[in-house]
């Protein structure tokens, strides 16, 4: 049998989504609240964990799930590097974000200009990357052998 | 303060049971011991985006060692019972170069500002301007990514190589073996 | 000035586990213990004493301006990211440790300097 008992897979199943949408929250709300890109990217990596240890996985979804957190990882990087540089080009200042995105009203979700986006980016590339990370260690196969 | 000189107590005690103990899962659980007392620290000098980070990556930490640990082997072969004179004459030079270097820093430290009363000559700058200039309510979350974003792309980098880092080790065993990872 | 002696007692720890200890993971923990010092000392070294958060919540804060009453937010933003980047050098340095392991059988350095070759 593959993963653990029934029991841990059924409150796996529960909580994941949950710890999912709360580095969602943290990421999206890096702005005006404690957190930020690098806080909720690791917490999105815990919950992918936590999955992935509970039901063990088989090497075909493991080599998929290594080749599409590498892809996400690297997409990350580039658009936080694309941010940067959309400053140079529009304004001639590497990491411009005054007068060039939107800053809005402080206190609200959609301001900061800058900030919320790269926080995104940031997101995802912490998140898939400490997932790739913990693919390579190996840790599912282990329990998988149980 | 009390709770955090305690606090500061359990660090040390936590962390010299991870330096003695001859089970390597135990040395984990107590390195874990000494983050998560970081963690709560920096919520105690007021540092909640600290707190969070902390808390995560402390645990990620312990599943990645246990992942290592669980794979090889979990006894320490090099803890030996009873004090041998090798060890023991390196202990006697470590204490004295501890306690030189102990006496040098706290000769050191009476230069840096009292304990909670720091210098804030460029933060007072950010402080006051951050909301302004970026329209980010958490400041820290502005300097992070708009004042210092070279610093932020900067530490990118090296998360990426790191990642690029482990791939790498870890799959050159691949290569040889077509069944393990 | 205790939480910085506090402090720099843990850097000694961890310095006396890197330097003293033969097995890799006891190593790779030393250097963990390293790093929570200096990010412990960082942020012990922006606290001011009945200061707030760095984080303005109430529109009241916002109109306050000059006068608001925070704690030092640089070294929190300096260590917010190395916590993460320590996180990912301790899987470099584990994942070492574990590839030395397949090829020797052993964590122990002396032995794994002794099978060279």
């Amino acid at each position: 049998m593959r993963g653990m008992s029934l029991i841990v897979r059924v409150m796996t199943g529960l909580l994941a989504g949950i710890l999912m949408l709360y580095g969602g929250y943290i990421i999206l709300h890096g702005h005006l609240t404690p957190g930020g890109g690098f806080a909720g990217g690791v917490l999105v990596a815990a919950a992918l964990i936590l999955v992935s240890l509970a039901h063990g996985s088989v090497e075909q979804v493991e080599r998929r799930e290594y080749i599409l957190s590498s892809v996400f990882e690297s997409s990350g990087g580039l658009l936080f590097l694309g941010l940067a540089l959309a400053g140079y080009i529009a304004a001639d200042c590497f990491f411009r974000n005054a007068g060039l995105f939107f800053i809005g009203q402080p206190l609200q979700l959609v301001s900061g200009g800058l900030i919320p986006l790269a926080n995104i980016a940031i997101g995802l590339k912490v998140g898939a990357g400490l997932f790739a990370i913990f693919l390579a260690l190996g840790a599912s196969r282990f329990v998988m052998k149980e | 303060m009390i709770e955090l000189y305690l606090l500061l107590a359990v660090m040390l005690a936590a962390a010299l049971v991870a330096s003695e103990t001859s089970n390597l899962l135990a040395a984990a659980v107590a390195l874990g011991l000494v983050g998560f007392s970081v963690a709560i620290m920096f919520i105690l000098v007021q540092a909640p985006d600290l707190a969070i980070v902390q808390i995560v990556v402390e645990t990620l930490t312990v599943v990645f060692f246990t992942a290592v640990i669980l794979r090889t082997t979990d006894i320490d072969t090099t803890v030996t019972q009873g004090l041998k004179m090798e060890t023991a004459m390196f202990i006697a030079a470590f204490l004295a170069f501890g306690g030189l270097f102990l006496a040098l820093i706290i000769g050191v430290l009476q230069e840096l500002p009292r304990f909670g009363e720091p210098v804030m000559r460029i933060a007072q700058q950010y402080v006051q301007l951050g909301l302004e200039r970026t329209g980010a309510a958490n400041i820290v979350s502005a300097i992070i990514l708009d004042f210092r974003g070279y610093d932020t792309l900067g530490e990118a980098t090296v998360l990426f190589t790191a990642v690029v880092g482990v791939l790498t080790v870890v799959r050159l065993a691949s290569r040889k073996k077509p069944g393990e990872f | 000035m205790i939480p910085y002696v506090a402090c720099v007692l843990l850097f000694l720890i961890g310095l006396y586990v890197v330097i003293s200890k033969r097995n890799l993971i006891k190593i790779v923990i030393g250097f963990s213990l390293i790093e929570y010092a200096v990010n412990l000392f960082f942020a012990l070294v922006g606290f001011k004493k009945g200061a707030l958060a760095p984080i303005i919540t109430t529109l009241e804060q916002v109109r306050m301006g000059v006068n608001r009453n925070f704690v030092d937010p640089v070294p929190q933003a300096l260590v917010l990211t190395a916590i993460v980047i320590g996180l990912s050098t301790t899987a470099l340095m584990l994942s070492l440790a574990m590839r030395l392991y397949e090829k020797y059988k052993t964590f122990d350095i002396s032995e794994i300097r002794r099978l060279k070759g």
